[in-house]
């Protein structure tokens, strides 16, 4: 597969400390995500999602295959990747207010001073926390931390957004929230989204395609193009016919 | 919100804490003047606080006070300055805490007061001797809660970090030290109280040099006013409080954001 601005080639991985004859984690994964589309990982628990992500992102190297960003194979953490983790509440330092948090990555950029504080306040304001500069992490709820994150990948600017099962613990209208967020912030920069989650709803209503992974050694058991017309809507896309036949196709995939 | 909680509660417990203290002091004092214990073994609370006031107003004793802080202070200093790096080191590599395990657990158990004899011999009985003795009792605490800290590291918070492509020396000093900051300074404040026992422990054992138990074992003899013995036992108490009262400060404003200081306010 080639063209795409990521292009996850024959990926394998084998955890260093796994007994010699146990099966990889990952197995030939391959798949490609073209330049300004979302593209979601589906698999059961436990079928390397994360660890994907992981080899992605550049914080662990596959044992086998390759990946590559822009056509050129990545090695170690590559300059155009931001991350947004589950585990907001560790993932967001709370030593640093929340404009501490979102300016930390700016500083290794060379912007000039101005440029990040306005890049810090521009973020926050697009995922609605305009005025919580000062503020600290611990003192937001849940889901308003979890916007500090997406807000502190945002004013990264990267040409690849990595999302690792960002909604998994907030509450359900919260996810439905963030879900929104999530879809108006990739289609305002026209940003490259690569979305890893268990939630099947969640992979059909926002992306392009959906990758399925197989049980662990994961493999690619479908890759699903989903075609639903955007703008996409909580209620009237879910209750669509075509979601709901997309829904239970990825569904028996992941069962089989 | 529950700091606001905290803070409304604040005067109250202050409130109680005084009249506990002035109960207690009642009490001495009764005892005393209604002739159940001899004046001569405990003197009326009132003259041993009107000792006390005289005392921390007369230059002459204020030397002593001066002597013991400064053999807690440097001892302290040299503490930190030694057990946060080795901590530091300890906590990041498993390997040399396998390897100094040994020695430690040899060291730590000896009672820094059965030191004193040897220290004296080393170092004589002047300010060098204190300060090492105070540095050696102290620096456990650091070092524990130093290797604590850096063990206690999210490996989620410094996988952020390198996901942004922050390197090794950035993480360590944007994540690493800031996150460990907490543990450290509570070493330092448990530090804080067993320098200031060893100080003057080593003082009322070796003498010498101007310090507070320099002064009470000059005063504990026959003939001398018991009150002035009772009245530096009370400076020290007082010194102990006020040490601990700014650590806890300190920690209060510096390390708000720590989850298990928040839970506490």
């Amino acid at each position: 597969m080639t063209g795409g601005l990521l292009e996850v080639d024959g990926l394998g991985f084998r955890h260093a400390d796994a007994a010699p004859d146990a099966p990889p984690a990952i197995e030939a994964v391959s798949f490609s995500v073209p330049g300004g589309s979302l593209v979601a990982v589906v698999g059961p628990s436990g079928s390397g999602k994360t660890t994907l992500l992981r080899c992605v992102a550049g914080l662990v190297r596959p044992t086998a295959g390759e990946i590559r960003l822009d056509g050129r194979p990545i090695d170690g953490v590559p300059d155009a990747t931001a991350v947004v983790f589950q585990d907001y509440g560790r993932s967001l330092f709370p030593w640093m207010s929340v404009a501490d948090n979102v300016d930390l990555p700016l500083r290794r950029l060379g912007l000039a001073p101005a440029e990040r504080r306005t890049r810090v306040s521009d973020a926050l304001a697009e995922v609605g926390l305009a005025g919580t500069e000062a503020s600290y992490p611990w003192q937001l709820s849940g889901g308003m931390q979890q916007r500090v994150a997406i807000a502190r990948a945002m004013a990264y600017r990267p040409r690849l957004l990595l999302m690792d099962e960002p909604f998994a613990s907030v509450d359900a209208q919260v996810r439905a929230d963030l879900q929104e967020l999530t879809l108006s912030v990739w289609q305002a920069h026209g940003s490259t989204v690569l979305f890893v989650t268990h939630d099947i709803d969640e992979a059909v209503y926002l992306a392009d395609r959906v990758v399925v992974l197989s049980p662990a050694p994961a493999r690619v058991a479908a890759d699903v193009a989903v075609g639903l017309p955007r703008p996409r809507d909580q209620i009237a896309t879910r209750s669509s016919a075509a979601f709901v036949e997309l829904r239970a196709r990825v569904a028996r995939l992941i069962r089989r | 919100m529950s700091l606001a909680l905290g803070a409304t509660d604040a005067p109250g417990r202050v409130g109680r804490g005084l009249i506990g203290v002035a109960a207690f002091i009642g009490l001495a004092e009764v005892v005393t003047r209604a002739g159940i214990v001899n004046p001569a073994y405990l003197p009326p609370a009132s003259s041993v606080l009107g000792t006390t006031g005289r005392l921390l107003v007369d230059p002459a004793f204020l030397v002593h006070v001066a002597g013991t802080l400064a053999a807690w202070a440097m001892g302290l200093a040299a503490a930190a300055a030694i057990a946060i790096p080795i901590g530091l080191l300890l906590g990041s590599s498993r390997r040399v805490r396998d390897a100094s395990a040994a020695a430690v657990e040899l060291l730590r158990p000896i009672p820094s007061v059965a030191l004193i004899p040897l220290a004296i011999l080393l170092l004589g009985r002047g300010l060098d001797m204190r300060v090492a003795l105070v540095a050696y009792a102290s620096a456990w605490p650091i070092l524990f809660n130093t290797i604590y800290g850096v063990r206690e590291l999210d490996p989620l918070a410094i996988d952020t970090a390198r996901a942004f492509g922050l390197g090794r020396s950035e993480v360590i000093r944007r994540i690493a030290l800031p996150s460990a900051a907490p543990f450290i300074y509570t070493g330092l404040r448990v530090a804080a109280s067993i320098a200031l026992i060893l100080a003057v422990s080593v003082e009322l054992i070796a003498g010498g040099a101007p310090g507070i138990g320099t002064w009470m074992l000059a005063n504990s003899g026959a003939g001398v006013p018991r009150e002035l013995l009772y009245a530096g036992i009370v400076v020290s108490g007082l010194l102990g409080l006020a040490i601990n009262g700014l650590m806890v400060a300190g920690e209060r404003r510096l390390f708000a954001w720590a989850p298990r200081l928040r839970s506490r306010l």
